[in-house]
């Protein structure tokens, strides 16, 4: 046998041995028997600084190839036992993760929020500020500056809460009825902050109150006013204003109103307002004209050119200024776009309904992803 | 107000049929609420003949009847009335009609074995009448095979609803007016009678109170003979849902109904001496006909005689001085009546009638006289007697409105061109006068004209309010500028950001049961509390926001809800000393039941604890744009809250915005809750507005040297606030510290009786160069006597 002969049976058994260790351990230890200081194959390199140059050519390969035959089988080894180690662990770590993660309570915007946002978007569009008012009102802003004096029959269309305390401006001290007294207090306010006081756009929700109660009657609900003074407007433009907020409000072309003549003491001529919808599976679906047949009209708002005894009160000269003002009710609006039917369920905090019909946060109104919120 | 076709018929000659009645009512402003037609309810019913009667052969009380329906065969109806009979005229319904009174509908069948072709009916079954003793029997002279809707002239009936603008329309003869105006038809002239007196009126009437009750026009009639009155006269009545008395109180209420025109008849007989119109002295009394008494007082207009009240003038008449069936003389009264003074008595008296609806609205002042002959015609017409001169007591007041008109106006504020000479004949056939220089003079009956936006009303409703066509408000150049105020934008804002922490938005009413909002109610302030409130539990307006959430979340957890986390935002309602009133923007949160569910991984269910208050506390008031670095936390959160487990969070020490905490368990018991409870109060109009106006930030660059971590362990006494010591070591070297946790408390083994070990993490940021050891120690040494102040040591 000879020398180069030996030396490829050790490799052969270095390598087997290697091979063969069980763990990282014990390849260590074979790593420190084979290449450490002390090991074998270290002993036969340090054997070739003193060979004469023709042995040294003879038997370096050999040894060489011993050496990097040894360390590679060491690295390839190391590599595959760290490899089955990892997997184990992971099999040891490995998660049921049909088991439910924690939950993060789910929080949402009440469907009345909701609408007023979207509206309040829709009028901005529109050039429509939002103004607002007290609900614990003066008599003379709810009622006799919006022409109805104290002995007005219309009074009686009110189902008014009074407080026992005298209005500064005579009368008894009441919860607001309609949102219309905002039209009031805003117009003397814009009087007092620039000459004329007009021109003006503006809405005002709130809540407004009843003394009323049944099935679709709540003694609080929301109302959402429409207000424009300005030189020449008239009932065309009331028309047009009404039509858009309801097609961008329900994202529909096909809402067809139709206008009647009515009464409201604010309001001279007073237009009461019908939209057409359809039944579907029961639901009135707002859209098309109500004399389609499978249709019909349902009231939906009152409105007309803001009285000039209005206009006066408030502070504008009516020869000069006129305009148009409407009152809608918010509930109302959201109970034809979300399918609620009960109002009363709306101020329950039944956190079941709250669930159903709330939206999330992220549904905030904007025009370019459309003001609703879909199911 | 309902009236029948029939009766509209009497006003208005037209071709029209109900349903374009109907539309065009809608298209003038008078709403039709509904069109009953109760000859649909009526088809399949006939007048029928019985030709035979025989006893059924199984049943003793049935009857086989032949009856003739006017057609074909007689036809073989077992019937089981008693006064069916041989000769009769009754009304027979048909296989295939539904009893209006039960919505059962006929057919043919057997009964005990003998065939019947039908029914016949009872008054009650028709719902003709209450009448339910037997069949119906009609006259002899009864048309055999007439539809029974057509034998009783039943005609469809509407139901509308008029406008309190619009007294003339409260009468048929106003509504034919106004459609008749629409082009559709003629109205009929009410024929008015000439009735000249033969004798002077025994009576003298007067007013002493020429503001109240301008005109009392009146006359006596001798010799009538009270009873039914005729069947025209009833069905018009029963078709306006009013129930005809006797031929005296029905001729009142045609007239009222019919013409807007209340009137009053008294028995002559109970009167005595001047019937008069004054003011009622204080603590009067009259027994109405309604059967109530009603004490009066000296702001009330009556009609009187010498022994007392007889009517509450304009609003209802006295039992005492009313018409019976033995009444024989009669006094006719037609007034007019201050509709304000007429609508102060009715609210105060709390009396709704037909009378004070028609004369607070408004009556026509010129329709006395008229309207004394026409109801001095139907009176002796139907009950005879001979009548008195009429005797009249002051004058109405007949001055309408004159309006100097620009048919231009109906354009410009209308939307709508109406052709001149379009708007003339409308107003014209509307009743108005139009002078060729367009002065415009109202009718008598429309009290509601007064300038030209209503003449442009009256043009646009009869032209066609639909026909006005949309026209786009003028748009500003650009983009859609931002219209909502910096509130509104706060509450758009903290109300998106707590639906995102988990909390559900709710809407609770803004009144609460006194015992509910008092405990509530803010230092220095008083509730407002309804005078009227629909119930107790809906009576005082909300002092606070938590008291409507704490009676929602005991409602959900009555339904077994485990977890609540409610928010509101609205208004808080307070009223302070000298009476004014103040809403303040308020949001609420209560946090009950399970924080966590029991689970696989987190164990037990856990509550919510006040520090879980305290984090949507801060949390939002960040959101809101309060200056959250820089609140501290105080007590005094109010006696609702536990007081150990409470506190505020305030700017300075005195302006409070938000309190937090757990409740106190008597809030708990209160309000029926179990566990515990927490609940947040942000008062959002306390918090400060946002100074800067600009979108650009204040310029920063992350600092490019690392930052240092510091720990320190100090031992306190129990008492001292963690608050304090970090805010002592954030001050210690502002240069240097940026940030300051806390991350530990601990007391017990190793840490003296009395004391406690807070454990801090100082976050130290070198600006210009690295720390040095020298300048590390010598913040350390800052750190170090700023807690020392306090009485903390260092922990060894």
């Amino acid at each position: 046998m000879t020398d180069t002969d030996n030396l490829d049976t050790a490799r052969t058994e270095a390598i087997a041995q290697i091979d063969a260790a069980a763990d990282l351990s014990a390849l260590e230890a074979i790593r420190v028997a084979l290449l450490g200081k002390q090991g074998s194959i270290s002993a036969l390199m340090k054997t070739l600084g003193a060979m004469a140059p023709e042995e040294r050519q003879a038997r370096a390969p050999a040894i060489q190839a011993l050496r990097t035959g040894a360390s590679d089988a060491i690295a390839a080894r190391k590599a595959a036992l760290e490899g089955a180690a990892l997997e184990a662990q992971l099999a040891a770590e490995a998660l049921d993760l049909t088991l439910p993660a924690p939950e993060a309570p789910r929080g949402s915007v009440h469907p009345v929020s909701q609408v007023m946002d979207e509206l309040a978007e829709i009028f901005a569009d529109l050039g429509f500020a939002v103004a607002t008012g007290p609900e614990i009102e003066d008599d003379w802003y709810n009622f006799t500056a919006l022409n109805m004096p104290e002995s007005h029959p219309a009074r009686a269309m009110h189902d008014t809460f009074y407080f026992p305390d005298t209005a500064p401006k005579g009368g008894r001290m009441l919860l607001r009825t309609h949102t219309s007294p905002v039209q009031v207090r805003t117009m003397l306010d814009a009087v007092k902050d620039h000459p004329g006081g007009a021109p003006l756009r503006i809405i005002a929700p709130g809540r407004v109150y009843r003394s009323d109660s049944d099935a679709t009657h709540t003694p609080m609900f929301h109302q959402i006013e429409g207000l424009v003074i300005d030189r020449d407007i008239h009932l065309g433009h009331l028309k047009w204003t009404l039509e858009t907020f309801l097609k961008a409000f329900f994202e529909r072309d096909d809402i067809v109103l139709r206008l009647r003549p009515s009464y409201f003491p604010f309001t001279e001529p007073s237009v009461e307002v019908d939209v057409g919808f359809a039944l579907v599976n029961g639901k009135r679906v707002l859209g098309g004209s109500g004399d389609a047949a499978g249709h019909g009209w349902m009231e939906l708002l009152g409105s007309g050119m803001v009285n000039r005894r209005v206009l006066e009160a408030s502070g504008l000269d009516p020869d000069e200024w006129q305009g148009f003002a409407f009152g809608v009710g918010v509930d109302r609006l959201a109970m034809l776009k979300y399918g609620m039917d009960d109002l009363r369920a709306f101020f329950d905090g039944d956190v079941r309904w709250l669930g159903h019909y709330g939206f999330s946060a992220f549904d905030q109104p904007t025009l370019s992803a459309g003001v609703g919120a879909r199911a | 107000m309902k009236f029948s076709a029939e009766w509209l018929a009497r006003h208005l000659d037209t071709d029209a049929t109900t349903a374009e009645i109907a539309a065009k009512l809608n298209e003038l402003g008078i709403e039709v609420e509904g069109v009953d037609d109760p000859a649909r309810a009526l088809e399949g019913f006939r007048v029928a003949e019985v030709l035979t009667a025989a006893p059924h052969p199984q049943a003793d009380r049935l009857q086989v009847l032949s009856v003739d329906t006017g057609e074909g065969a007689p036809l073989q109806v077992v019937c089981g009335a008693a006064n069916a009979r041989a000769g009769m005229k009754g009304v027979l319904g048909l296989p295939g009609a539904t009893v209006p009174a039960n919505g059962m509908v006929l057919r043919k069948s057997a009964i005990r074995g003998v065939e019947s072709n039908g029914m016949m009916c009872s008054v009650r079954e028709l719902q003709l009448g209450d009448e339910h003793e037997g069949i119906i029997e009609l006259p002899a002279d009864a048309p055999v095979g007439m539809p029974v809707a057509e034998y009783f002239r039943s005609s469809p009936v509407f139901d509308v609803s008029i406008t309190p603008n619009r007294p003339d329309c409260m009468g048929v003869h106003g509504i034919a007016r106004d459609l008749a105006a629409a082009g559709l038809g003629t109205l009929k002239d009410a024929p008015i009678p000439a009735i000249a007196g033969s004798f002077p009126c025994p009576v003298t009437i007067r007013t002493n109170d020429p503001a109240g009750c301008p005109a009392f026009f009146g006359r006596v009639i001798r010799g009538v003979k009270n009873g039914p009155s005729p069947s025209w006269l009833q069905q018009a009545l029963i078709s306006a849902g009013q129930r005809p008395i006797s031929a005296l109180v029905d001729v009142t209420n045609y007239l009222s109904l019919g013409f807007g025109r209340p009137a009053h008849v008294y028995d002559l007989a109970k009167l005595t001496g001047p019937v008069v119109a004054r003011r009622a002295t204080d603590g009067e009394e009259v027994l109405a006909l309604n059967g109530k008494t009603y004490r009066l007082d000296p702001s009330m207009l009556v009609i009187a005689d010498d022994a007392g009240v007889h009517d509450i003038a304009g609003i209802m008449g006295g039992e005492e001085s009313s018409v019976t069936d033995g009444t024989t003389d009669v006094l006719l009264e037609i007034a007019y009546f201050d509709p304000e003074s007429i609508g102060a008595t009715g609210r105060k008296l709390g009396l709704a009638s037909d009378a004070r609806t028609r004369f607070e609205r408004g009556v026509d002042p010129a329709f006395l006289e008229d309207g004394l002959e026409l109801l001095t015609g139907m009176i002796i017409e139907f009950c005879g007697g001979e009548a008195s001169e009429v005797v009249r007591a002051g004058t109405p007041p007949l001055d309408t409105a004159v309006i100097g008109f620009d048919p231009q106006l109906t354009q410009r504020l209308g939307g709508v061109a109406v052709p001149d000479g379009e708007q003339r004949t409308i107003l014209e056939r509307l009743g108005f006068a139009v002078a060729a220089d367009w002065t415009v003079t109202a009718p008598t009956w429309r009290p509601d004209i007064i300038g030209p936006a209503d003449l442009v009303e009256e043009v646009v409703r009869v032209h066609g309010i639909d026909r006005i066509e949309s026209v786009a408000l003028p748009r500003a150049d650009g983009v859609a500028r931002p219209t909502a105020t910096p509130a509104q934008l706060t509450e758009r804002r903290v109300r998106r950001a707590a639906a995102a922490r988990g909390l559900m938005e709710a809407v609770t009413w803004s009144f609460l049961p006194a015992s509910a909002a008092e405990p509530f109610v803010t230092e220095g302030e008083t509730p407002w509390v309804l005078d009227n409130p629909i119930s107790e539990d809906l009576k005082v307006m909300r002092p606070s926001l938590l008291p409507g959430l704490l009676l929602a979340a005991g409602r959900n957890m009555a339904r077994g809800a485990a977890a609540l986390r409610l928010f509101e935002i609205g208004r808080r309602y307070g009223r302070s000393a000298d009476g004014s009133s103040a809403e303040r923007l308020t949001l609420g949160v209560v946090l009950a039941g399970e924080r966590t569910p029991r689970g696989w991984a987190s164990g037990k269910a856990a509550g919510f604890d006040a520090f879980n208050a305290k984090a949507e506390a801060l949390a939002l008031l960040a959101e809101a744009g309060a200056p959250v670095d820089k609140l501290q936390v105080m007590g005094e959160a109010g006696a609702q809250f536990h007081p150990g487990q409470s506190g505020t969070l305030r700017l300075g020490p005195k302006v409070v915005l938000a309190r937090f905490g757990a409740l106190h368990p008597a809030t708990l018991k209160a309000f029926d809750l179990t566990g515990a409870v927490m609940a947040v109060e942000l008062f959002l109009d306390a918090i400060p507005p946002r100074k800067s106006a600009g979108f650009a930030k204040p310029a920063y660059s992350p600092p490019p040297l690392q930052p240092v971590l510091r720990d320190y362990a100090f031992l306190v006494p129990v008492t001292l606030p963690a608050g304090d010591l970090l805010r002592a070591v954030k001050g210690a070297d502002k240069g240097n510290i940026v940030d300051v946790r806390l991350f530990d408390d601990f007391r017990g083994a190793g840490v003296p009786e009395g004391q406690k070990s807070l454990a801090v993490e100082v976050l130290l940021q070198p600006q210009g160069e690295s720390y040095t050891e020298a300048v590390l120690t010598g913040i350390s040494d800052k750190v170090v006597a700023a807690a020392a102040k306090l009485g903390a040591t260092l922990r060894g």
